[in-house]
Formats: structure tokens, C-alpha cells, sequence
């Protein structure tokens, strides 16, 4: 079980990531939970400057723009 | 790797092939429509299917170029960059990184709150979040599309200045107190570092492509709209209309009115840009409309509203009065010049 958070105020991109990791893992049949986190002095903590930024198990792997499929699937 | 540069080569020389037609281009279509130039519908059509061809093509290209560039300039390696840099050196290279670091108003708070934990000055900071948004490559490429490399490089080098200006004014304020609360917690305490990713060429390539889905994707709208609007200005307008309202003519107020009205309105760069051209073209005086479109572009009540969840009432007073001022100036030192 992957834990995946996503880093965001809630922009467009950050609801498309959610989207795609949903997708992706779902194509997969990988089981994640996955969270938003919207509260800026929480999305500070990562130390993550653009966003949407990823989390995935406790690590920032990604950080600004959406990510694309295949660096999805290679997370999962 | 390689079927991208084979696919840039043949895009490459398609683009110049047809920029290098695009008067026959909408010679044909006024031709098609039974149109003929001189009147005023003619020049309208012609206005139009001669610019949106032209500055699609020239965006487009550009913001895959930026788009490569732009992954070379992480905000993390900006503030690297950054961090340690004394006062005035800091604000010149603030204000640069501000051109090639990718930047969305979504991500202001982040940034600023980075850049401050990482030891970067708040005079600094400021000075690259208001060249980030102001000096952008969608801004210089509808400049230098309609009005010519000159213009694009007052541009250029006025919006530098207003950064690097402001964000000393801004440092020398000493401000720091303004923050808000929890801001001030987050930077006495250290920030995790994230490293950023590791690219390679066909990253930073598929990089330049998305950039410009995302970009042109969003503004295209907006560019026909303002070309559109813009041709109707340009053939229905009289000559000399707007030279009593916002040209050489118009009284002193014309120009901070001009500001004033560019702030809460929030369009970005594309929409406005071929409107102006059509302004200037019916005798409104230059500096008068690029102060217009700086403040339009620059400050933005949006953004403001960003800001003010980490920063406190007085503090976005002065950053607003500051860049304000040095729009205004930008204008009448313009007019001056060019009038």
C-alpha cells in the first residue's frame, strides 16, 4: 500500500494530478491512498517551493506542473 | 532522442515557411471574402488574418524554447542562486531569474515562503515576484510581434527596472514584521530541502511541448479576442480618437487614471496586448498604454489576495504603492521621451 499525498492550494493542475494518480493506479491495480493537502503552512513543511508537488510514502518526489503518466507509473 | 530532433527540424522549417507568407495569407482571404483594403471592414479582416497567424506562430515557438530553458531554472535552483546574495546584486539577479524561472500565481506563496527560508532577503524576493509575472515571455512576444524588437526591449529593460527598484525600496523598508505569524514560525525553523529531478534532453524536449499545451492552450482565446477587438478598433476607430483621451493631448491624470483602471482588472498579457497595439494605433501615447498593461499585468488583484495569506494589510500597501509608483514613472518618463 503506497501512500500518496498531494501537495496543493487547490489549483487546476493539482486536481488533474489527483485525477491522473487515480487513473494510473488504477490501470496498474496498485492500491494507494492517496490525500490532498491543502494548508499552506502543512505544504510548507515539504519544503516543496512550486506546486503540485507529490508525496509519495513520506518523500517529495515531484514538485510544480503536472506530472506526466509514465514518471506516475514509475512511482507506483 | 532522435525522432524528436527529426520532428523539431520539420516543425522548425514549417514554421519558417509559413511565417515568412503571412501577408499573402491575408491578402488571399480579403481577396476570398470580396473584400478590398482601404475600407474599413477590409482593414479589419486584414488586421485580423494577418496578426493571429503571426503571433500564434511566434508564441508557440517561443514557449517551446522557453519551456526547454525553464528546466534549466527550477525555483529551487533560483533560490540557490539567490540565497546569500547581498542587497542590490541579489535585486539585479532576482529580477532576471524572475524571466526564466516558471512561475503561476497559484504558486506565489510557496515561493515566497522558500525563498525567504532559505536566507534570501525580502527586498529580494520581492524584486523577483514582480518580474516573474510582469516580464514574461508571452508579454514580450506580443510586443515584439506587434510592435517591433524596440518596444519589446523598452519592455524588457523598464520591467526589469520597476523589480529591481521596487525590491529595494521594499528591503530598505525593512518590512520583515509584516509577515504573517505562521510565516515568521516557518523561518525560524529549517525547511527540508528538495533536490529536484533529474532530466534528460528528451525530458526537457517533452518539457517544451507541454509548456506549450499549457500556455497556448489557455491563451489562445484571449489572443483572438483581443485581435478581434483590436481590428475593430483598428478599422472602425477614427484616426486621432484616442489621442485627447490617452495621447499626447490628455491631461496629466490620464496617466495614473490608466493605472488605477489596469488594477483590478485581471487579463493576462495576450488578451490585452493587441488591444493596445490598436490604441497606439488611433494616437494614444505609448507610455501612457504600457503603464496601462503593466499594472493590468503586474498587479493583479488575484495575486493580491494570494499574497495576503502570508503577508500582513501594510506590507501589500507598500508592495502595491511601490510597484505603482514605478509604473507611473515608467509612463511619464515614456511620453517624455517619445512625445
Amino acid at each position: 500500500m503506497k501512500d500518496i499525498k498531494v501537495l496543493g492550494t487547490g489549483c487546476a493542475n493539482c486536481r488533474n494530478t489527483i485525477k491522473l494518480i487515480e487513473e494510473v493506479a488504477a490501470e496498474k491495480g496498485v492500491a494507494i491512498t492517496l490525500s490532498k493537502v491543502e494548508d499552506l503552512p502543512e505544504i510548507m513543511k515539504y519544503g516543496v517551493m512550486s506546486t503540485p508537488g507529490v508525496v509519495v510514502d513520506g518523500k517529495v518526489v515531484h514538485a510544480g506542473g503536472v506530472p506526466d503518466r509514465a514518471r506516475i507509473a514509475g512511482w507506483l | 532522442m532522435i525522432p524528436w530532433l527529426i520532428g523539431l527540424a520539420v516543425a522548425g522549417a514549417l514554421w519558417f515557411a509559413i511565417y515568412g507568407h503571412l501577408t499573402e495569407f491575408a491578402d488571399a482571404v480579403i481577396a476570398a471574402l470580396g473584400l478590398a483594403r482601404g475600407t474599413a471592414i477590409g482593414e479589419a479582416v486584414h488586421f485580423f488574418f494577418y496578426d493571429t497567424p503571426k503571433v500564434l506562430l511566434l508564441l508557440s515557438g517561443i514557449v517551446f524554447l522557453m519551456g526547454i530553458i525553464q528546466t534549466f531554472f527550477s525555483p529551487e535552483r533560483t533560490r540557490a542562486l539567490l540565497s546569500g546574495k547581498r542587497v542590490g546584486v541579489g535585486n539585479v539577479l532576482a529580477a532576471s531569474l524572475g524571466i526564466v524561472t516558471p512561475f503561476c500565481s497559484c504558486s506565489a506563496v510557496p515561493l515566497f515562503i522558500g525563498f525567504l527560508s532559505a536566507g534570501v532577503p525580502l527586498g529580494v524576493t520581492f524584486s523577483f515576484l514582480i518580474s516573474a509575472p510582469m516580464v514574461n515571455e508571452v508579454a514580450l512576444v506580443l510586443l515584439f510581434g506587434l510592435f517591433g524588437w524596440k518596444v519589446a526591449a523598452l519592455y524588457l529593460g523598464l520591467g526589469l527596472a520597476v523589480a529591481i527598484v521596487a525590491g529595494l525600496v521594499i528591503g530598505k523598508l525593512a518590512m520583515e514584521r509584516y509577515l504573517e505569524d505562521w510565516v515568521q514560525r516557518i523561518l525560524t525553523g529549517t525547511a527540508p530541502e528538495f533536490a529536484g529531478e533529474r532530466l534528460t534532453w528528451v525530458d526537457r524536449f517533452r518539457a517544451g511541448w507541454r509548456h506549450v499545451r499549457e500556455i497556448v492552450g489557455k491563451v489562445w482565446p484571449y489572443i483572438i479576442a483581443g485581435i478581434a477587438i483590436g481590428a475593430a478598433i483598428h478599422g472602425y476607430v477614427p484616426e486621432d480618437f484616442m489621442a485627447s483621451i490617452m495621447g499626447r493631448d490628455a491631461p496629466w491624470w490620464s496617466l495614473p487614471l490608466a493605472v488605477l483602471i489596469g488594477v483590478p482588472m485581471y487579463t493576462n498579457a495576450a488578451g490585452i496586448i493587441p488591444v493596445v497595439e490598436a490604441l497606439i494605433g488611433k494616437g494614444a501615447a505609448l507610455g501612457t498604454v504600457l503603464a496601462f498593461m503593466m499594472s493590468v499585468i503586474a498587479l493583479s488583484l488575484p495575486e493580491m489576495i494570494i499574497l495576503r495569506k502570508v503577508l500582513k494589510v501594510p506590507l501589500i500597501a507598500a508592495f502595491a504603492g511601490v510597484v505603482a509608483c514605478g509604473i507611473l514613472l515608467v509612463g511619464y518618463v515614456f511620453n517624455l521621451v517619445l512625445g
